[in-house]
């Protein structure tokens, strides 16, 4: 996620990856990593393993998904909120109580 | 294959597009598509599910459980275009499609295992347990972590009209993950809507996909 400040955690970053900044640290279900205080994104890059970028010219950092593991650490589906061809955002939780088939696919 | 199988199941379509409505809508509206057909123009799906090329398909359960995790799906197999059709076509663009006639893919396959879930839910052989899909997840190494930041700042200076500026952080999201195809078609669309060879990258699609052949652009999928 693209991020413009390092002092505060990015606003989505809890919807984004599933990790909340807690007063017990980072935490993602049962998991708190405690993090240092005062909040520094780059302290919790390090111990989260996600991977923060910058681009000096532009002045903006991304921070990447946590790593060491894999892409999916739950089968729980993340709550997906994708707009439509209208702009209308659409939750794939909406679909509880159905089976779905989820294609991804792209104009290139 | 939605007719056939809806309301037992609904099919939700996602366009990984970083031009958002504007590449995908042209194409959705020409589907008529009758199923949720979402965009997702910050390619979050790569980063929130594992996804690295397309078609790839997800199964939910009811329970918003995944009992399939990403993988190649192809609900049919691409028809060969009659010749008066493909002789109007780009040079480039006949050698693509001559490539990926090569591909492996198995629809009929896929299918049958699709209807075989709809009907027998978590009793079919085809529904995964939650640990089998965990363990099927893409591993996610640092370097996969660092390859979605840069993908992430490259689409974020193509979005906000530094798009020269942005190729340097696809080129690195590349180099870190050589097998992510959504990164380097996306990329290189911008490059050329073709996909050919072009100044700002290494290499194009048919370049990469001959490199490692034809047949194994799509892993096999453990049905």
């Amino acid at each position: 996620m693209i991020v413009d400040r390092l002092d505060r955690p990015p606003p989505g970053l809890e919807q984004r990856t599933g990790w909340g900044v807690k007063p017990e640290g980072a935490c993602r279900g049962d998991v708190c990593v405690p993090l240092a205080s005062p909040f520094d994104l780059r302290d919790l890059s390090r111990r989260l393993g996600m991977a923060l970028v910058h681009d000096e010219q532009h002045g903006v950092w991304a921070l990447g998904p946590d790593s060491g593991g894999r892409a999916l650490h739950t089968a729980e589906l993340p709550d997906i909120v994708l707009p439509d061809r209208n702009g209308e955002d659409f939750s794939l939780r909406s679909l509880r109580g159905t089976k779905v088939c989820m294609i991804a696919w792209a104009s290139w | 294959m939605r007719e056939e199988l809806h309301p037992g199941l609904e099919v939700v379509t996602v366009a990984l597009d970083t031009g958002g409505a504007d590449a995908a809508v042209p194409w959705i509206d020409h589907a008529k598509t009758t199923h949720p057909a979402l965009i997702d123009a910050a390619h979050l799906l790569d980063e929130l599910l594992g996804v690295v090329n397309v078609p790839t398909g997800v199964w939910i359960d009811e329970r918003g459980m995944i009992v399939r995790p990403p993988e190649p799906a192809f609900p049919w197999r691409p028809r060969a275009l009659p010749e008066d059709v493909l002789a109007a076509l780009p040079a480039i663009t006949v050698e693509q499609l001559d490539e990926a006639a090569r591909m492996r893919i198995d629809p009929d396959a896929y299918v049958a295992a699709l209807r075989d879930w709809v009907a027998h839910g978590s009793r079919s052989r085809y529904a995964l347990a939650a640990d089998e899909v965990l363990a099927r997840s893409r591993p996610r190494p640092p370097e996969e972590s660092r390859a979605a930041a840069c993908f992430e700042l490259g689409q974020h200076l193509h979005r906000t009209g530094h798009a020269d500026d942005a190729v340097r952080w696809f080129r690195e999201a590349h180099r870190l993950a050589p097998d992510n195809w959504t990164y380097k078609r996306q990329a290189w669309t911008f490059a050329d809507p073709l996909q050919g060879p072009t100044p700002e990258y290494d290499s194009d699609w048919l370049t990469e996909v001959r490199k490692i052949g034809a047949e194994n652009y799509y892993p096999a999928v453990e049905l």
